[in-house]
């Protein structure tokens, strides 16, 4: 089922002149009401009158998250604070995390996309739908909620933790669909047998996932283990939250939602755009947002954009799997581990010398992620002699690490001089996640 | 009553015990006892030598996370029970030993040990008539 038929089986060349006529709107809107991007415009010799066509686009200027974090917290909003009616953060390094405010309109447009998200994965009014993403300043569980009652479906805002409450609620409630990480849904699926559930006693038949990278074993593992259809859900909170690319039933490739997101994939080292069918760095310019509308932001996120008809019918681009980060972030159990705010939090403890390793690894389907740290000499030389300081200091380093990252990190303290020293590039995060 | 014991924290890795160990044989440190309390990713080694002060210093030049402390050690006859009587006698004034270990030093038995309160277990030795070993004792027995 289609949710917005016009929309998302638009002719090709209908929806072009749809985001061109939005691409000028939304560079008038940003010029006249964003100082940064008037600066940026003028500096080019830009004016929103030189934005015509969809075409005119790779004339604009990137959006970094840099330029976000230089304008912290609201010198990229465009509207006015009284036209704001939502706030949402993500995560960033050290303190300053994004900021984004969302206009009546953009929870409405927010709303409108998560539907047709949810319509593509084969929910309808009749169905109760779980949302265990976090509630809060993260866009995941109130970004899915506000789509799930748009549709109409029932929503249960489960948020997460309290997995025994939350198998209990599935089971009761013959709850049909759940949005969560990949990972939260085989956690869910693993602990269903410790409550002596069987997945046979479940009415659940559907699940939206995302805000981590997952592969297509994933896919398998947990359509198995639930009994479910597991599809892809993209997003990202600078750009809007959960709603931007949405897997339908074809399960190849997730649609974007480019009348209001527009793509480009982009060489993230010449800056040049590139080809369907490339592997590059995604962009999306926001082109109906008000709250903090982004021209050409930059994702940081490797995929490709594939503009082949899709036998469901949608005639909107579909993107690739995530198949990396163009720059050092990682993303751990769902949430952006910049290296920086760990180094920021050893350099603060008097015990740790500077020398540190990121270990990330997926076991049993779900992210750990160790920090190596070495321990400088002259700790060790005051009356160290049974293991005990040596556990007590790894937990108040992983307490620290924990109230910064919001995650558990397992903290493994090492010898002085015992951490490979690299000359020039420094390898401070070790990947070990297979996502083939 | 208490001895000079080095403890050297390691990680679980080929060639880092050896390292320490080289340090101490270029400078003609004998040692006396050693144990290894390991965890998964790490261990600290314990040593009793001549002349702790200077292998102390040796390896804190070398860099190695070293400390140097100061471990209880009394000295048994050699024959079976006598460790249990006299970790009784501690275990009598609720006291704890944290690690322990033993070895055989010209006949003798010598028992090395850290309590979790060197106060009372001060006391404890001292009235209980236990013999002990000085620093001095160990270089004479060797």
């Amino acid at each position: 089922m289609i949710w917005n038929e016009n929309k998302e089986c638009m002719s090709l060349d209908e929806r072009r002149v749809l985001q061109g006529r939005r691409l000028h709107k939304i560079v008038d809107y940003v010029y006249h009401n964003v100082p940064f991007y008037r600066t940026k415009l003028q500096n080019m010799d830009i004016t929103p009158d030189d934005i015509r066509t969809i075409d005119d686009i790779v004339k604009l200027p990137y959006t970094t998250k840099q330029d976000l974090r230089d304008n912290y917290p609201l010198g990229l909003q465009a509207a006015p604070q009284s036209e704001i009616i939502r706030v949402h953060a993500s995560s960033g390094t050290t303190g300053n995390p994004t900021i984004v405010g969302y206009t009546r309109k953009d929870i409405g447009v927010w709303s409108e996309c998560m539907a047709r998200c949810l319509t593509a994965y084969g929910i309808t009014r009749e169905d109760i739908i779980s949302v265990a993403y976090g509630y809060g300043l993260f866009t995941g569980g109130l970004g899915v909620h506000y789509g799930v009652e748009n549709l109409g479906a029932s929503v249960v805002p489960a948020s997460t933790g309290g997995t025994e409450k939350h198998i209990r609620l599935l089971k009761d409630l013959g709850i049909t669909g759940i949005a969560c990480t990949p990972s939260y849904a085989l956690h869910v699926a693993e602990s269903l047998e410790k409550y002596g559930v069987r997945k046979e006693d479940l009415k659940l038949r559907v699940g939206a996932f995302g805000a981590e990278p997952w592969t297509d074993n994933m896919r398998h593992e947990i359509e198995e283990r639930l009994g479910i259809k597991a599809y892809n859900l993209y997003g990202l909170s600078e750009i809007m939250g959960p709603c931007v690319s949405y897997e339908c039933e074809e399960q190849n490739g997730s649609h974007i939602n480019e009348d209001h997101y527009f793509p480009e994939i982009i060489d993230p080292e010449t800056l040049k755009p590139l080809p369907y069918g490339s592997v590059g760095e995604l962009v999306f310019t926001t082109l109906t947002k008000e709250g903090m509308p982004l021209l050409r932001y930059r994702t940081r996120d490797l995929s490709s954009l594939n503009n082949e008809p899709c036998a469901c019918g949608r005639t909107l681009l579909k993107m690739g799997k995530i198949l990396g980060r163009s720059d050092d972030m990682i993303i751990v159990r769902g949430i952006n581990v910049f290296p920086s705010q760990v180094e920021s939090v050893l350099l603060s403890m008097p015990e740790c010398a500077p020398y540190y390793r990121i270990v990330v690894d997926r076991v049993g389907n779900v992210d750990k992620m160790i920090v190596e740290v070495e321990v400088r000499q002259e700790y060790f030389q005051t009356g160290f002699d049974t293991l005990t300081p040596i556990t007590t200091l790894e937990k108040k380093i992983a307490d620290a690490l924990k109230s910064i990252l919001s995650i558990s990190v397992k903290v493994q303290v090492k010898a002085p001089g015992s951490l490979e020293r690299c000359e020039g590039k420094t390898k401070f995060v070790i990947d070990n996640r297979k996502l083939v | 009553m208490t001895v000079h014991q080095l403890s050297v924290f390691l990680e679980n890795k080929s060639g880092t015990l050896v390292k320490v160990l080289k340090l101490l044989k270029e400078e003609g440190v004998q040692l006396i006892a050693s144990t290894i309390a390991d965890t998964a990713e790490y261990g600290i080694c314990r040593i009793i030598c001549s002349e702790p002060d200077r292998a102390y210093s040796v390896l804190k030049d070398a860099g190695v996370a070293v400390s140097l402390c100061e471990v209880f050690a009394i000295e048994l006859d050699d024959v079976p029970g006598r460790a249990a009587d006299a970790i009784e006698i501690f275990s009598k004034e609720n006291i704890s030993i944290a690690y322990l270990y033993s070895f055989l030093l010209n006949g003798k038995g010598v028992l090395i040990f850290r309590t979790d309160n060197a106060e009372k277990a001060r006391e404890v030795i001292m009235t209980s008539g236990l013999k002990y070993i000085a620093e001095k004792d160990l270089s004479k027995l060797l």
